[in-house]
């Protein structure tokens, strides 16, 4: 969601320079490589396509609170940074030390709504197997380069707080999935959001304990204010269930929902909402998935080949990077969820069903993201 | 000939092969990546050198030297191996065989097919390695003579020089158009692609730097064709090193088929490292000339590992020259002098007819016909 002054913004801040290094003349003088292969040699900080951004600041969110660590770090982007709408995500590419393998996550930026080239924060848990969301919490350091893509997704503000009727906003989000709600709201209150024309939010948070609980001075504050934000926070066994919701938002199947968190909570809100945490279409339920849930997937017969390990597994039905890692194989993955295209394998046999949309495709030497894709029968891919 | 090995030597030494392979594969990290950076660094620094330089016409010998440098390094050291995938595991976009295009007319997306696929698959199996003689020369006793080829000198020539004009044109399969085994309509999509290449190519090294070097045009325009022209010579000269000496052996289709398989004979995995060594030829040489040469000075090692990072190649040489000593199988190298001296004597002597055809045994293969036959 872009504000005004924002808009005005973007359109202004292509200075001659930017301009000029984008312009199809230079594009002919530095081909076949490109202007940022040889821009990122003098200064990583200057692209004229890509992304790129410094990390700037990074903030513990819970220190010595016992639990996951989770930490904020504050980005500077190249100015090709082209903003974000709030709920918004980036895929963040980081070089892990030692190995020199570039990884990339997907990460929901936690700020409000940012313009072009503008700062925005991202809010990461560290996973205790993890590699990417470890290395970021505990050993980002201000000055550090990380590759972006532009901000992606769908699960966005769809209306300003100036469309009337946008009457009520509910945020239903668990763990770490608090970060794109929090964006959301972060926005609406900077941008004047404040209630008083018979609008109000409603913004449901389950955290593990009170001491994994981020935001929680912010989040006291915003409920204090006088601005329509009732906010519930919810710690420990204090589950979300049907019942809660209905006794906090009786009429919850008419009013503009998100959620997001994890899988099984997503599972539950769907469920209270009549629809599938896959396709929330007929509802006003919006999910987002840091991980995706567990769905049913391809049929569990014939054999999984991997050709180029030359090693073949029984069809266990899952999808095939899990299959693959199962197998002993190291398949390279991002998001495991069917947005970053780092998982894409060749396969060269068989059928396979997509996992989020039930879609099967028999092409031949065809290329498939292997995380959200299963074997239906035999298969083959090249791995 | 060299010595023919029993399946269960294939086998052992397919194994070895291979060990040799998981001990780099597991060893690849930072020294890899800073290596290739730093190649690449400096093949930008020479190309900017090179452009800027010719704005001094009394640099102009050295901004053509720069600027070749920086083709050479392009094409071999960087673009050759980058597009084997040797820096795939980098997770570098910028690295990434799948992306990566080369100062070079030939796209990389058909040079990947006919090279990394065709050649590197089906290494000197007559008939199926359109490498060898690139359809227009005679490379291999194999191949019939036809008066055609008395022009074999004249050929190897004409391809050194306009050598990347040769690859590129290579996948377009003209000589089988001839021949009626391929048609045009299946070109037409590769000749969009080539057309585009060059048009981009030639646009900016013989319109745009020298128009932007204004009264110099004409001498910026000369200095960049030598540059293409230098790296077409070095290319060509370090290719047929790696292929064509004497001693190099091709093979026939059936003799590869030396496994039974799910689908009918094929060929074993020690097979196919069996072939690649007596199918390639490396060059020595100082440090220096590895790297210009994209190590494929290396030839051996590149066709038995051709998606391990190229600076590995020197460091396992002695050990892959150890075992194939093992298995009496011929470990061909020699000076460049020696190699060139080599290749070129085979050219001369291809373009005349056999002069004995008693002890030579008939093959079976379908070999092709030449071109303009
Ligand atoms: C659209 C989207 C937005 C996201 N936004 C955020 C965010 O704002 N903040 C944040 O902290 N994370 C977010 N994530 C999750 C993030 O992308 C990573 O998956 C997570 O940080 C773990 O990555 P890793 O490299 O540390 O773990 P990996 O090294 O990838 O995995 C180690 C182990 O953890 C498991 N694992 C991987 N991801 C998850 C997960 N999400 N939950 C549970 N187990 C997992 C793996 O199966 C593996 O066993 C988001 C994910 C998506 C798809
Ligand atoms: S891991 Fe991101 S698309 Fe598969």
């Amino acid at each position: 969601m872009f504000t005004e002054p924002a808009r005005a913004m973007m359109t202004q801040t292509t200075t001659l320079a930017e301009r000029l290094l984008r312009s199809p003349a230079v594009a002919a003088l530095t081909s076949p490589h490109g202007v940022d292969r040889y821009l990122e040699l003098i200064n990583p900080m200057w692209a004229a396509t890509e992304v790129r951004a410094r990390v700037v600041d990074v903030q513990r969110e819970n220190p010595d609170s016992g639990g996951a660590a989770v930490a904020t770090l504050t980005l500077q982007p190249t100015s090709t940074w082209r903003g974000h709408r709030a709920g918004q995500y980036v895929q963040v590419g980081v070089e892990l030390p030692g190995s020199a393998r570039r990884l990339t996550r997907c990460f929901s930026i936690s700020s409000a709504a940012s313009a072009p080239g503008e700062r925005f924060t991202l809010t990461i848990r560290a996973h205790d197997e993890g590699q990417v969301s470890k290395f970021l919490v505990h050993r980002a350091r201000p000055g550090q380069v990380l590759h972006l893509s532009q901000a992606e997704g769908e699960f966005t503000l769809t209306e300003s707080p100036a469309t009337p009727t946008n009457r009520h906003l509910l945020f239903i989000t668990g763990g770490s999935g608090i970060t794109p709600a929090m964006s959301m709201v972060r926005t609406l209150l900077r941008d004047g959001y404040d209630g008083h024309v018979n609008r109000r939010v409603t913004f449901l948070h389950f955290a593990r304990s009170a001491e994994d609980q981020i935001f929680a001075a912010e989040l006291a504050g915003i409920d204090a204010g006088d601005n329509g934000v009732d906010v519930r926070l919810f710690h420990g066994d204090q589950l979300f269930s049907e019942q809660l919701l209905t006794r906090i938002v009786p009429d919850f199947r008419e009013v503009d929902t998100w959620a997001c968190g994890p899988a099984g909570m997503v599972e539950l809100v769907s469920a209270a909402y009549g629809v599938s945490p896959t396709d929330t279409s007929g509802s006003r339920l919006r999910v987002e998935f840091f991980k995706p849930p567990t769905v049913a997937t391809g049929s569990a017969a014939g054999d999984l080949t991997f050709a180029r390990s030359d090693a073949t597994a029984a069809n266990t039905g899952a999808s095939i990077l899990e299959q693959a890692e199962a197998a002993g194989l190291r398949p390279e993955f991002g998001c495991r969820m069917g947005i970053c295209f780092s998982c894409t394998a060749r396969k060269t046999d068989g059928t396979v069903r997509n996992v989020l949309t039930g879609e099967e495709s028999s092409l031949p030497d065809e290329d498939i993201r292997i995380c959200v894709n299963a074997p239906v029968g035999s298969c083959t891919v090249d791995l | 000939m060299t010595t023919k090995l029993t399946p269960d030597q294939l086998h052992a030494f397919g194994k070895e092969m291979d060990s040799i392979r998981q001990r780099i594969l597991a060893d690849l990290g930072e020294e890899d990546a800073t290596y290739i950076r730093g190649v690449l660094k400096r093949q930008r620094q020479l190309e900017v050198a090179g452009r800027a330089l010719m704005y001094l016409p009394p640099a102009w010998p050295l901004a053509v030297a720069a600027l070749s440098l920086s083709k050479i390094l392009d094409n071999m050291e960087i673009g050759h191996n980058v597009m084997h995938g040797q820096y795939d595991w980098m997770g570098d976009p910028g690295l990434n065989s799948r992306m990566f295009e080369w100062d070079n007319v030939c796209p990389s997306a058909q040079w990947k097919y006919s090279h990394n696929y065709i050649h590197h698959t089906f290494t000197n199996i007559l008939g199926k390695d359109r490498d060898i003689g690139y359809g227009v020369l005679r490379m291999d006793e194999d191949q019939p003579w036809h008066p055609y080829y008395l022009g074999n000198p004249l050929y190897a020539f004409l391809l050194m020089v306009f050598f990347e004009w040769g690859v590129a044109l290579h996948d377009l399969e003209v000589e089988n158009l001839v021949k009626g085994t391929r048609t045009l309509e299946e070109n037409r999509a590769l000749h969009a692609g080539i057309m585009r290449k060059v048009k981009r190519q030639a646009l900016k090294d013989y319109l745009l730097f020298p128009a932007l070097t204004g009264p110099l045009f004409p001498l910026t325009f000369a200095g960049n064709a030598i540059a293409n022209l230098v790296r077409n010579v070095w290319a060509f000269n370090i290719i047929f090193c790696g292929h064509f000496p004497a001693g190099v052996e091709s093979f026939t289709e059936a003799e590869c088929l030396d496994e039974d398989g799910p689908d009918g004979p094929t060929e074993s995995r020690g097979h196919w490292y069996y072939r690649q060594v007596l199918g390639s030829a490396n060059i020595s040489g100082s440090p220096l000339f590895h790297i210009m040469s994209g190590n494929l000075s290396h030839q051996i090692e590149h066709h038995l590992f051709p998606d391990l990072p190229a600076r590995r190649y020197p460091q396992i040489a002695a050990e892959v020259r150890e075992v194939c000593e093992r298995y009496g199988l011929e470990y061909n190298t020699g000076s460049l002098r020696q190699q060139l001296g080599s290749v070129a004597r085979k050219i001369i002597r291809l373009a005349l007819p056999p002069r004995r055809t008693t002890d030579r045994e008939p093959t079976a293969a379908p070999v092709s016909e030449p071109v303009a036959a």
